[in-house]
């Protein structure tokens, strides 16, 4: 997004926040659970939003509406992300299936279900033409759009997040108790490996900073672990809170790292506190 | 006179006489011409108008109306009616005379086509005749009669069925030579042409040796032509033959009487070959040799009489066909054949054989035995599977449970993986059926020993217990739960419990129960006895293993059944589904190794062809990689599905052990009609079955009571702590259920328990170490109910805790709780009044209490004896029923 920043609290509601002042903008109420996870539009224009509802719902910025809602899934979506051109949502759920819904159609069922996964998805990406899907069967699979096929690589355990490289080369992906990977994208060699943080329940996020040079996540002690991509080493550890740091953003274009943990929201500015919100 | 009348007895008289005229009566004058009308059956004149015949009535009476005027037939609207809506026929402006005899549309019956005979439509043949001299190609119509489907008329059609061939004669079959026909196509072609005396002399031109015993169908006749003669030309006059004519082949037929065969059939097949060369022209005998022929030989060829047969000799024996003036080569080639068989080529170096060779030696086929049936009939293959089916059975008649299964009908009894064996399939590898089926032959045997000591064993030891109760209870009914345990025990024998610890608590009986295990295994016939504590009283052994087997045998249920019917995610592919995606991730296990050895990449990786919506594509502005397919998603295979319940079937009684009883109260109200009777058969069965333990523990518990005080109080606080809460059923069922259940409790938890509120009540139990205390507090309607009760039995369980005998193990005792209590819990109202005040009341009050209660579980016994009978009745709705009962039981007797 770079300027805004959504979160999705566990009083139903999602929340457009202007991180660098802290204020918050609007929120959006209408899930009837807990937001699990929002992403914006390429324009911001828009907002979709999964909950634990069972609902995908896509949001209008300026108005605060919900514009749609897709039913379908049948548990709680975890991940949810718009596609480039936000014509098309994809969320995935704790239902062991990724769908993909239509914004632009009134149609209520999704575009295309992805239940190759036989356990929940726990994280989803979308790049240019590459649907990318973690899943707790230990399994990160790439849908490739302008190739039509799917790739399947096995990591051994719970898959929590799941992300592509700025470059489109790599796949970064952290699972349950184990380091975090750094995967070729086209033949599944792993390239690196991140180790020292904590993961052993949560479901954790991991990012890259913006010009792919460092690895980030978020941990379950309360801080987020920051590694040298090329070399593997921990380069920094950011002591965020108590509790797990829930979740984790990193600017687009500036070296800028959100962190949310225990109802707050911070940025961190190159490894100066800038500031924090409070959730 | 006499003689008149005699006349006109012999007379035949036709017509109607003419009425006798009266003397003095004129005669009448008959009717002038024009003054006869024509009257139709209602009496009106008919006169020429209408529409379709000139009808002779058109309208009602020559008018234009109905019957009724004018006015229309009711409105009925089309809207509803609008399929119904008949399409008018042009019979439906008919006058009915219109479709009587004489009418336009006569209805009356007739021949069909198909039952017509042919020679009906002799005008169409002509026609057809003619058409086919006309055409520009002569005898292109032959080809219509070759392609065109003829119509088989029903007659034909018969005989065929019948196994007349076209050709043949009708008759029975005659034993002689041959006559071949030859269903030659061009024969009929030229039907008109030829005569047929000698389309037939063209035949038999070699009669080969036939067999004896072969028959032959007989000649067709050709029927004899009745045309009556109609014309005027003379007899036998034939007009001038358009094909000859036309053709080109003058009259030949006609002059050479007996020709050559070979080149008469020569003739009938190559006529058309023949005469492409020639020029056309009219020749035949009523024109003479036309200006264009140049031979004229034929015209005035004589039949000389040398041509004739001048003597007469001996017919041909059974040769009809051919008199004295059979043609000499037909005569000669006869003659020929007798004495040579083989007319062909003989290869040189070879000689024709002057005698026969020997017939191949025939063997008789060997004499049948008297009592064949040559019918094969399938005796019931005594396959394993069925084998094992038996064994179950034999075992399950021991514990008294048979009646629910063969009431069933035997084609039900048998699963889907039976059938399958009997049908000769290839055995599906999945998760078996059942533990039995791994069972060797030794095995099985061992089992059956194993049962047969303990029973014996069991026997023995309840022997002196028995007596006082002997009268309410059933021999059988008393033991089979022992059976019953044993045939678990035999069950258990190979499953393995390393990884399955439903003692951890209590590391020493959680060795003792690995040893049990261990020698069940084994088995060992004895093995219960020296595997217990030997400074355990014996009433503490029987509870313990009791104990043992229903862990042994939860660990088994959760072992196969659950394990079977649901799929950890991580591991499994989920097989059930009807379609299955083609290309099958593989196998984890190496993967899990690479992963291991961190050798992501090709290990790691699977790759399979996906295809991606079409819509997908477009939003996603990336061109369809597959355009013209129209799979979605990855491409699928059909696969077998085998359906959840072929397991249910076979191994349901291990779920519902102890299930059932709790399943029972839960799912009435949800689930009226329960699918598989199975299930709540064996709950039934095993109420019964605790029914016969209780009682056991009552008389033990008695003895108890006269030997040692402590543990008495214990258990009868326990069963009061149970019987306060009556009302809450379920919840209080669902609670003694978990706590028995303990081993598999997650699993079970996981699926029945539906609920969150029981779910993390039980789960706060399990938690504990002592289930005592909690069970007030974690059951929120017994708390709610009783406050009094709550505070009061807190006290008693003070006492408890101080009476506790040191040398007791506390767990064991506390282990058996649950199971009292699952006994007394729902199933003694009267508690609820009675147990509260005796509750704070002293231990000797508790006496009478007992007694009480026991006389209620007579009762009760009693009726589910009744049920029992029922049962068999009506086993469909028994679940239903029986809960109702045992609903009925409580709130009566409260």
């Amino acid at each position: 997004d770079g300027n805004y920043c959504v979160t999705g609290g566990s009083d139903k509601t999602l929340k457009l926040w202007n991180p660098y002042k802290g204020t918050l903008l609007r929120s959006y109420l209408g899930h009837g659970y807990e937001v699990l996870d929002a992403a914006g539009s390429f324009d911001n224009s828009q907002l979709c939003s999964g909950s634990a509802d069972k609902t995908v719902a896509l949001w209008d910025v300026a108005t605060g509406q919900a514009v749609r809602k897709f039913r379908g899934h049948a548990g709680k979506v975890n991940s949810v992300q718009f596609n480039e051109e936000a014509t098309v949502i994809v969320s995935g759920s704790i239902d062991s299936s990724v769908r993909c819904w239509d914004c632009r159609s009134r149609r209520p069922e999704p575009v295309q279900v992805l239940d190759e996964a036989k356990d929940g998805v726990s994280s989803v990406k979308v790049s240019d033409h590459e649907i990318l899907a973690g899943s707790v069967d230990g399994r990160v699979r790439r849908y490739d759009l302008r190739a039509g096929e799917l790739y399947s690589d096995y990591v051994g355990s719970p898959v929590t997040c799941v992300c592509f490289t700025k470059d489109g080369q790599c796949v970064l992906v952290a699972s349950l108790a184990s380091p975090l990977r750094l995967l070729d994208k086209d033949t599944g060699e792993m390239l690196g490996e991140y180790c020292g943080h904590r993961s052993s329940a949560c479901r954790l996020d991991c990012v890259l900073s913006e010009r792919d040079a460092h690895v980030g996540c978020a941990s379950e002690d309360g801080a987020v672990y920051l590694w040298d991509l090329v070399e593997g080493s921990l380069a920094l550890r950011l002591p965020v809170g108590q509790g797990a740091v829930q979740a984790l953003a990193f600017h687009p274009t500036r070296p800028v790292l959100l962190a949310a943990t225990g109802g707050t929201l911070q940025l961190w500015d190159t490894g100066d506190t800038a500031g924090d919100t409070g959730g | 006179m006499a003689a008149s009348s005699d006349e006109e007895e012999d007379l035949v008289s036709y017509g109607r006489a003419l009425p006798a005229l009266h003397e003095g009566e004129r005669l009448k004058k008959p009717v002038p011409l024009q003054e006869q009308t024509v009257k139709d059956a209602k009496g009106r004149y008919q006169r020429f108008h209408g529409a379709f015949t000139g009808g002779f009535s058109a309208g009602y009476f020559n008018t234009v109306g109905t019957k009724e005027g004018w006015t229309p037939s009711s409105f009925i609207s089309s809207r509803q009616k609008r399929a119904d809506k008949t399409v008018l026929g042009p019979e439906d402006f008919m006058d009915e005379e219109d479709l009587s005899e004489f009418g336009i549309a006569p209805k009356d019956i007739t021949t069909t086509e198909d039952f017509a005979s042919k020679s009906k439509d002799r005008i169409k043949e002509k026609a057809r005749q003619l058409a086919g001299v006309v055409a520009a190609i002569p005898g292109t119509t032959a080809f219509d009669d070759l392609i065109g489907p003829s119509k088989i008329t029903i007659g034909v059609e018969l005989l065929r069925k019948m196994g007349w061939k076209e050709g043949q004669g009708i008759g029975p079959r005659i034993k002689r030579k041959p006559r071949r026909q030859k269903p030659d196509p061009q024969v009929k072609v030229y039907g008109c042409a030829l005569p047929p005396g000698l389309s037939e002399g063209s035949e038999d031109e070699e009669d080969e040796y036939q067999p004896e015993n072969v028959t032959f169908a007989p000649k067709d006749v050709m029927p004899v032509d009745l045309t009556p003669k109609e014309n005027v030309h003379g007899l036998g006059y034939k007009g001038l033959d358009p094909t000859q004519a036309l053709c080109g082949v003058p009259g030949r037929e006609h002059l050479n009487l007996f020709p050559d065969s070979s080149e008469k059939t020569d003739d009938l097949l190559g006529d058309l070959r023949h005469t492409k060369g020639r020029k056309l022209g009219i020749t035949g005998q009523a024109f003479g040799v036309g200006a264009l022929e140049e031979e004229d030989d034929d015209i005035y060829a004589t039949e000389t009489l040398s041509k004739y047969d001048t003597i007469l000799k001996d017919e041909e024996p059974g040769d009809g066909l051919y008199g004295w003036t059979a043609p000499k080569q037909y005569k000669s080639k006869k003659r020929f054949e007798s004495e040579v068989k083989y007319i062909g080529k003989i290869l040189d170096g070879f000689s024709l054989a002057s005698k026969a060779s020997t017939p191949n030696k025939t063997y008789p086929p060997p004499d049948l035995p008297r009592n064949y049936r040559p019918v094969h009939y399938f005796r019931p293959v005594l396959a394993a599977g069925s084998e094992n089916c038996h064994l179950r059975k034999a075992l399950e008649e021991s514990t008294g449970k048979l009646e629910s299964d063969t009431t069933q009908p035997s084609r039900h009894a048998l699963n889907a993986s039976q059938r399958g064996e009997r049908l000769g399939e290839t055995v599906l590898k999945g998760p078996a059926p059942s533990v039995l089926e791994y069972l060797s032959e030794k095995d099985r045997e061992r089992l059956k020993e194993v049962r047969k000591a303990s029973e014996q064993q069991m026997k023995v030891k309840m022997l002196p217990q028995q007596s006082p109760s002997s009268r309410f209870q059933p021999a059988s009914a008393k033991d089979a739960p022992h059976k019953w345990q044993m045939f678990w025990a035999g069950q258990l024998a190979n499953a393995g419990s390393s990884d399955f610890k439903p003692f951890a608590k209590n590391p020493e009986k959680q060795k003792r129960y690995e040893s049990f295990v261990q020698s069940i295994k084994q088995g060992q016939k004895d093995t219960l006895e020296h595997c217990l504590d030997p400074n355990m009283t014996e009433w503490e052994r029987g509870r313990e293993q009791e104990e043992f087997f229903r862990a042994a045998m939860f660990y088994k249920s959760s072992n196969s059944v659950l394990s079977s019917r649901f799929t950890r995610a991580k591991y499994e592919d989920d097989i059930d589904k009807v379609e299955v995606p083609r290309d099958q991730e593989n196998d984890i296990d190496d993967k899990e190794s690479a992963v291991k050895m961190k050798m992501f990449g090709k290990l790691t990786r699977d790759k399979f062809e996906w295809h991606p919506e079409k819509l997908l594509c477009k939003r996603f502005n990336v061109p369809d990689p597959y355009p013209d397919s129209s799979i979605v998603g990855l491409p699928k295979v059909k696969r077998d599905k085998y359906s959840v319940f072929n397991f249910l079937t076979l191994t349901e009684p291990t779920t519902s052990v102890t299930q059932a009883t709790n399943e029972g109260n839960q799912q009435s109200n949800t689930c009226d009609k329960p699918k598989k009777p199975s299930r709540w058969d064996v709950s039934d069965k095993e109420k019964e079955k605790k029914d016969s333990i209780s009682e056991f523990i009552s008389l033990a518990r008695s003895k108890a009571d006269a030997q040692q005080q402590p543990p008495a109080p214990k258990t009868e606080e326990c069963i009061t702590e149970a019987n306060e809460t009556p009302p809450s059923e379920t919840t209080n069922e669902d609670k003694d259920q978990e706590e028995e259940s303990r081993p598999s409790m997650d699993l079970f938890k996981a699926i029945f328990v539906s609920s969150s509120d029981e779910k993390s009540s039980s789960s706060e139990e399990e938690s504990d170490e002592e289930p005592e205390p909690t069970v007030p507090a974690a059951n929120p309607e017994t708390a709610k109910q009783a406050d009094i009760p709550d505070s009061s039995s807190s006290n008693v369980q003070a006492n408890v805790a101080t009476t506790t005998e040191p040398s007791l193990p506390l767990l064991p005792v506390l282990k058996k709780e649950p199971d009292v209590g699952e006994e007394f819990g729902p199933r003694l109202p009267p508690a609820f009044c009675s147990g509260r005040s005796c509750r704070l009341s002293v231990l000797n009050r508790k006496e009478k209490h007992k007694k009480n209660r026991e006389k209620h579980r007579t009762k009760r016994d009693h009726k589910h004896k009744k049920e029992k009978k029922k049962k068999q009745k009506k086993h469909k709705t028994k679940g239903k029923h029986k809960n109702k009962k045992t609903e009925k039981d409580s709130s009566s007797d409260s």
